[in-house]
């Protein structure tokens, strides 16, 4: 990908509020947690949403660590890459108790199997599908609006 | 008739008689531009009435429609015109046909049968043959707007392996970065062409100028293939028109054109860029030295072409590579802004960084003007060629063996010596003289704009003017600056418009970022829709199914 910080984002909070938000509506009911669905439901969605909170400050850092680069790109392998410092950053805090709203437990099993897979989602729909409905996007830096 | 005209041999298409007959509604006429009409000193004209350029017309900056009927040249009305017909007129086209415009709207003025006809004769003879992969991104479809599916997840799929998927994944860290084959891309665009129906808007000939016309719009002439027409000359009257003529012409490195104009030898001094096959074919059956200059793409595509007859034949030939600027290691002005290099070359994935079709580069140099863009223009350019494994290793065991030699400087004579040519090197360490066989002139210099003659025409009688780097100064929508006519507009993309705020001009992607800045400006002005969400989407979809816009 070719972003600029305002792209980035503008398609994380996007792609993780359409497709990582279709994505933990399909694979909720799938997840290993012996929950009742609304309490699966409302613990994914608040993970979902630490993701994309977390994920401004994140964009920062990618974007500064991006200025060694020559050609100032990002390179498909990072996008997909950055899950586990992202993945483990929202575990810590959920173990921590500092994602509010969270009721009861979420098994390890069920928190890596939800985030890989939306995590999974949302880079495959940015790195090509998001061009086709989105036209201007890749030419812009990954800016939408 | 005084003027010589390059003679259009090729025959007519079924689709120019069509696009001749057109009579589109008059769509100029909107209002009279103020000012009189200049006149420049110009040689002499045909007779009225005979159907080519009168003295009037070649003398007037601004033209009317009675000139053209004084002087017996047809004239045919279509909306909007596209002067080049190569790639950089079939993705702006592309743009436009996907966005709605009917065939009858747009016509493509070309001596060319079809866009990639000149690109696929350069790949070619600069040693990219239809299996070899050019230097050109995965989502670089000048077949495809969108970019989706890249070339890789086409070859991916067409050839069921996981292979170029795992690359562009894993590039450029871990591997080199993917890029297409010559014969993938041509397909493409083949299929492409079909799609949208682009013979239909070509008509065969030569531009000869193009010309403002009083009262809005602008006229383009048009000389057809010699006996397709009754007269010479075929005027367009056009409210849009499209500047996409590619390079001007190929310069050589000035002692290299002394040499060769002084001892008539086009045969021992040649350039990457033009049949040059004797050279490899002469290597096979005797020791030959082989002098290369430049170091660019060019250079290491030629150089990877002797590498590898090398190898396959068992061949003895010894290569001495000649930089002018020698790139020793990383460099640049900071750690922000470094770039790759060894052994000479530069390295960079492709022309320009990344990020100049679309991320923050390119973000940053829309913003810039005049001395300041001038500068980093400057920063990223220089000559480069991708760092690629497999001629690093080749290179690596030539240069261990010593058929490989490397060298910096520049040459000031160059004289033949029992058969030999002798470059006269200045180096640092002073003259050197290398003694070669051949010289392959890699360089690849460009003409200056003004070497084309419909370019030169229009910097003569349009007020438009060039841009830090000498080139035509277009705005970011790509419209050429002084070139307005009333509501009429020309834009020009491609080679021709470097040094604009949009570096990658002359690249299939940079072509898709100018087509995409003129579609929308032309949606703006009422030509076309928008290419909005729901349309992008359901031309996708038609695109899939290969059904037409």
């Amino acid at each position: 990908m070719l972003p600029t910080l305002g792209g980035r984002i503008q398609t994380r909070l996007v792609l993780l509020a359409v497709v990582g938000g279709i994505v933990t509506l399909i694979i909720g009911p799938l997840l290993p947690i012996s929950a009742p669905l609304s309490v699966v439901y409302q613990d994914t969605f608040l993970i979902l949403a630490a993701v994309a909170v977390l994920g401004v400050g994140w964009e920062i850092l990618y974007h500064f660590l991006m200025q060694w680069r020559w050609e100032k790109d990002w390179p498909t392998l990072f996008g997909l890459v950055t899950a586990i410092p992202e993945g483990v950053l929202v575990w810590l805090l959920l173990r921590a108790g500092a994602i509010p709203g969270i009721k009861g437990t979420v098994p390890t099993p069920a928190f890596v199997i939800d985030f890989a897979v939306v995590w999974l989602a949302v880079w495959l729909v940015a790195n090509g599908p998001m061009r086709v409905p989105f036209i201007r996007w890749r030419f812009h830096g990954g800016r939408l609006v | 008739m005084h003027e010589s005209e390059q003679q259009v041999i090729d025959q007519p298409t079924a689709g120019s008689k069509a696009a001749q007959a057109r009579t589109e509604p008059e769509t100029l006429r909107r209002h009279t531009p103020a000012g009189s009409e200049a006149v420049a000193a110009a040689g002499q004209g045909a007779a009225p009435g005979s159907g080519d350029l009168t003295d009037e017309l070649l003398r007037s900056d601004q033209w009317t429609d009675e000139m053209l009927h004084a002087a017996g040249i047809p004239v045919t009305d279509v909306p909007l015109v596209s002067v080049g017909g190569g790639i950089g007129s079939f993705v702006t086209v592309d743009y436009l046909r996907i966005a709605g415009v009917t065939t009858d709207r747009i016509a493509i003025l070309s001596n060319l049968d079809f866009p990639w006809q000149t690109y696929e004769y350069l790949t070619r003879v600069s040693q990219i043959p239809k299996p070899e992969r050019i230097r050109s991104d995965s989502a670089s479809r000048p077949d495809n707007i969108w970019g989706f599916p890249s070339y890789a997840l086409a070859e991916a799929i067409g050839d069921r392996t996981l292979a170029p998927l795992w690359q562009v994944l894993i590039e450029p860290i871990f591997a080199d970065y993917y890029t297409p084959k010559a014969g993938r891309v041509f397909a493409g665009l083949e299929r492409e062409t079909k799609r949208i129906d682009y013979p239909k808007m070509l008509v065969k000939g030569q531009v000869r100028m193009i010309r403002k016309r009083r009262g809005g719009g602008y006229f383009i002439i048009l000389t057809p293939m010699v006996g397709s027409t009754p007269t010479k000359r075929l005027a367009y009257r056009a409210e849009f028109i499209h500047l996409a003529i590619g390079y001007p012409g190929l310069k050589f490195l000035p002692e290299l054109q002394e040499f060769r104009t002084a001892q008539q030898d086009f045969h021992h001094v040649v350039s990457a860029y033009e049949e040059h096959e004797h050279v490899y074919e002469a290597a096979r059956t005797k020791h030959l030295v082989i002098m290369l200059r430049g170091g660019g793409i060019v250079a290491s595509r030629v150089l990877q072409r002797l590498m590898d007859d090398r190898a396959k034949h068992g061949l003895s030939t010894e290569i001495v590579h000649l930089f002018r600027t020698y790139i020793a290691s990383s460099h640049g002005p900071n750690a922000w802004n470094r770039r790759k290099g060894a052994h000479g070359f530069a390295y960079q994935g492709f022309n320009y960084p990344k990020s100049v079709w679309g991320g923050q580069l390119k973000a940053r140099m829309r913003k810039l003007e005049g001395e300041d863009r001038g500068k980093a223009y400057k920063l990223m350019g220089g000559t480069n060629t991708p760092y690629r494994r497999r001629w690093q290793a080749q290179m690596k065991e030539g240069r261990q063996a010593g058929w490989y030699r490397t060298m910096a400087g520049t040459v000031g004579e160059m004289r033949l010596d029992e058969g030999m040519i002798v470059s006269c090197v200045q180096t640092q360490a002073g003259m050197v003289e290398v003694a070669a066989d051949f010289v392959i002139d890699c360089t690849g210099l460009e003409a200056d704009i003004a070497e084309h003659r419909v370019l030169a025409d229009l910097l003569e009688h349009s007020g438009v003017d060039r841009n830090p780097l000498g080139r035509l100064d277009v705005e970011r929508t790509f419209e050429l600056r002084g070139a307005g006519s009333g509501p009429g507009v020309v834009y020009a993309s491609g080679a021709t418009t470097l040094g604009g705020y949009f570096p990658g001009v002359d690249t299939f992607l940079g072509l898709q970022v100018a087509a995409q800045e003129i579609a929308d400006d032309l949606a703006r002005r009422g030509f076309c829709r928008r290419i909005g969400t729901f349309r992008s989407i359901q031309q996708w979809l038609r695109w899939a199914r290969n059904k037409q816009p």
